[in-house]
């Protein structure tokens, strides 16, 4: 008798597990576009660029609901076991965060909108960029460890969101002295501080998408862990 | 797919309070082997599931419990199996007890052609357990009240068992085997006649029951095993693959075949 583990004796309930993780990554790359111009458009002060991060939110949203539903259908058709309750369990779970990284993106365009007048002299230019660039990189790499099923890949990850909340710690901290030497920079420093802030939280969301690629790879959850803990249970077998 | 060479059972086969225990337990049809060397715990108050594809031998491991393959004359069992530290394989132990004290609850519901009064009596009466008509009709009623038929059926106890529905006689066999005071209750795929509602009920007892005994299920229904058992017990071709808490199971098994078999990958 020949068997193929990797199938189903159900050819459809295949293709449904396929397609939601499908769907999931193609949300991913639409979320990972609305965040990369989002910070383009803080960056360059181009209004146009945050209308249009604006307007897909809409989409993002539709998605979100979309992929939920096709969830809810595989557990009420196919009531899913192990892996395949895992995988269910996972998007379902990655495709909120991916909804408030949406979000986070559109805040930071609205407030791009908000910032634009003064946008030639921006504080935190720098800052702003850094992790912008490095949160877009960890959306990619927690979607990338997903579809590969690779712990490590996702671990990388929740290393780097450590890494983004010390560029943020420093950001504000550059923000605060700011304020300080010149009082009239206070509204605009609140505005990118609200930016900063929306950066820091992608990649809290971007760390929750990694994390459900290990509950995915090895089942065990572990939301809440520290960087250790975490490697921990990746690592066992 | 054959037999694994030297293979180990998966998972946590032992616990802490065991009621049965099986060791190192092969079954022979003949010259046929059905049982490969199957050590299994099963503790007091709890219920286990025993799950796996049609064929890999859930229904002659639980009838090794109660000796019931001793009615096979081909059949022949190898290893220990104990009821509270006793082998039940041993010489001197008379299977008529035993199976009073370890019952049996099949697929198809087999009330006797008799009345439902009957049906229950039937075993308190070869068994000697009632010294009086009041003592009997108290059994009765007690049976029936903990398979939780009595309501149903209490005003017509002297008409046949057979007149009842199918989930109501399956109840009928479930309040006929607890009529014996059992310490054990095995069931082999109680369900699978049975229509959603009546299913529910039966799985609601099995929950109720579990309080006063062991109970040994085998069932085709994975979700079923997911709603009513503590463990879960996966057999393949005769060997105890793995045994694991049932939530764990049905989340992360450890082993390849089981979670190949809860996910429908084969059965
Ligand atoms: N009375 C019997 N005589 C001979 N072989 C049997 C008998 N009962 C079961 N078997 C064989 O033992 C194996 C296990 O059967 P069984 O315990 O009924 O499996 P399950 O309950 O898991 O479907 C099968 O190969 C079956 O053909
Ligand atoms: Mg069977």
């Amino acid at each position: 008798m020949e068997m193929n583990f990797n199938q189903h004796i159900s050819g459809q309930f295949n293709a449904d597990l396929e397609a939601i993780r499908n769907h999931m990554m193609g949300m991913g790359g639409l979320v990972e576009r609305q965040v990369a111009n989002a910070i383009e458009a803080i960056c360059s002060g181009d209004t146009r660029v945050a209308d249009d991060v604006i307007r897909r939110e809409d989409e993002v949203d539709k998605m979100e609901v979309t992929i939920d539903h096709e969830c809810t259908q595989i557990l009420v058709r196919r009531q899913p076991a192990a892996s395949d309750l895992r995988m269910v369990l996972a998007v379902s779970r990655v495709v909120r965060d991916l909804e408030r990284i949406g979000d986070e993106a559109s805040k930071i365009a609205i407030h791009t909108l908000e910032v634009a007048d003064n946008s030639s002299n921006q504080l935190c230019q720098q800052a702003m960029r850094y992790m912008g660039a490095e949160v877009v990189k960890m959306i990619s790499g927690a979607l990338d460890a997903f579809a590969r099923h690779d712990v490590d890949g996702a671990i990388d990850v929740v290393r780097n969101d450590k890494l983004v909340d010390q560029q943020y710690a420093s950001a504000l901290r550059e923000l605060i002295t700011y304020m300080m030497e010149d009082p009239r920079s206070i509204g605009q420093a609140i505005n990118i501080l609200w930016i900063l802030r929306a950066i820091e939280r992608i990649g809290d969301h971007a760390r929750n998408i990694s994390e459900q690629v290990i509950y995915l790879v090895k089942g065990t959850d572990v939301r809440h862990s520290s960087l250790t803990e975490i490697e921990e249970q990746a690592h066992k077998e | 797919m054959s037999i694994i060479e030297n293979h180990k059972t998966n998972g946590a086969a032992f616990c802490e309070n065991p009621k049965l225990k099986a060791r190192n337990v092969g079954v022979f049809y003949g010259e046929k082997q059905a049982i490969f060397d199957v050590s299994l715990d099963i503790g007091a108050n709890e219920v286990i599931a025993l799950i796996g594809p049609s064929g890999c031998g859930k229904s002659t491991f639980l009838r090794c419990l109660n000796r019931m393959n001793d009615t096979i004359d081909i059949c022949h069992v190898s290893g220990e199996i104990l009821l509270d530290g006793e082998n039940i394989y041993d010489t001197k132990v008379d299977v008529v007890p035993l199976r009073a004290r370890v019952g049996m609850v099949f697929q198809k519901p087999n009330p006797f052609p008799k009345s439902i009064y009957d049906n229950i009596a039937y075993g308190p009466r070869i068994h000697g357990l009632a010294h009086s008509r009041v003592d009997l009709d108290e059994i009765v009623e007690k049976s029936l009240q903990r398979a939780g038929l009595w309501n149903e059926v209490k005003d017509r106890l002297h008409s046949p068992g057979t007149g009842l529905s199918g989930g109501q006689q399956q109840r009928l066999c479930i309040a006929r085997t607890i009529a014996v005071d059992p310490e054990v209750i095995l069931m082999d795929e109680p369900c699978s006649a049975l229509d959603p509602i009546a299913t529910a009920k039966i799985e609601e007892l099995i929950d109720e029951l579990r309080e006063n005994y062991t109970i040994a299920i085998v069932t085709h229904s994975m979700q079923q095993a997911a709603r009513v058992s503590q463990r879960t017990a996966y057999f393949h071709l005769g060997q105890l693959i793995e045994v694991n808490p049932t939530d764990q199971v049905f989340t992360t098994p450890e082993h390849t075949l089981t979670e190949a078999y809860i996910t429908g990958r084969f059965g």
